[in-house]
């Protein structure tokens, strides 16, 4: 699908917000475009740990674009402990050649859905209908 | 239409071709062009030089690693998996491959695999950044020209 025919599909400005959690600046700048691209109001931060902070400092978030290895706290120890603090948000794990159980290790995490790397515009698409339909 | 700025294209057009022949790039490559617009114009190769600046460093931090007297495996299967994936993303596949077989042999723990490895990665990865830097040379010139960037379909798709 390409981004013009993503865009009449959907406009999401203003009811979906998203948190990118991802330590690689090319998967940063490239999901944070992505969402862009959809009017998803998003944030980034580099680490699971810094996902955890932004939620007690009080944000919340319509979408979580959780990548699994990352440094100080990685993806699955992340998604535990946001589900453990009461968090609900679709939580999309995101990870580059994963074996099945990594993969199912990230999803018994909490996860509700799973792409490999990298998103793309249809996948992304996915992840957000599936939000949509929990609203 | 200016015959030159047609012929310049058709060099970019057959540059891009050859790229994605070789295995250089792959659709990923057209999937970010996909995401580049009027809004963002830079993008691919904002995109493309932060995979080159951190690959780089990437590198110089194995081969440092490497020579170790510990030579510190885990870390080093991480740092190839960093790049694994950037790679990916942007569409390298060769160098993106060079990374797994690398992981490989730091799971073995086979410090003469990885080194030999090692410097397939380098060369993969010295190999795609100059494609790319005469690739965006090629887009700046058909730019500059009053031209439009042709719509690419690679030739070999990767599985």
């Amino acid at each position: 699908m390409s981004t013009s025919q993503a865009l009449s599909v959907t406009s999401l400005k203003g009811e979906v917000t998203a948190l990118v959690v991802d330590d690689d600046k090319v998967s940063q700048v490239i999901h944070h475009h992505l969402l862009n691209i959809l009017g998803i109001e998003n944030h980034v931060v580099g680490n699971g740990k810094e996902a955890v902070e932004i939620h007690l400092s009080g944000k919340k978030f319509n979408l979580i674009l959780m990548d699994r290895d990352m440094p100080v706290m990685n993806g699955i120890e992340a998604t535990k402990k946001l589900r453990d603090m009461g968090i609900r948000s679709t939580i999309a794990g995101v990870s580059s050649h994963s074996v099945s159980q990594e993969r199912q290790a990230f999803i018994e995490a909490g996860l509700d859905d799973y792409h490999e790397k990298p998103l793309s515009v249809a996948k992304l698409l996915s992840v957000v209908s599936k939000i949509m339909h929990k609203a | 239409m200016d015959v030159g700025l047609m012929q310049m294209q058709g060099r970019l057009t057959d540059y891009m071709n050859s790229l994605f022949k070789e295995g250089i790039l792959d659709s990923q490559y057209l999937e970010l062009h996909e995401l580049q617009d009027e809004s963002n114009p830079g993008f691919v190769v904002e995109v493309v030089s932060l995979f080159l600046t951190d690959s780089e460093k990437l590198l110089d931090d194995l081969s440092r690693d490497l020579t170790q007297q510990n030579v510190d495996f885990k870390r080093a299967h991480a740092q190839a998996h960093k790049m694994k994936g950037s790679s990916c993303s942007i569409g390298a596949p060769r160098v993106k491959n060079a990374c797994i077989v690398f992981q490989n042999f730091c799971q073995e723990k086979n410090i003469r695999g990885c080194l030999r490895c090692l410097q397939q990665m380098k060369q993969e990865f010295v190999l795609v950044k100059s494609k790319l830097e005469a690739l965006f040379e090629l887009e700046q010139q058909v730019v500059a020209a009053g031209g439009s960037l042709p719509k690419m379909q690679p030739i070999n798709p990767s599985v």
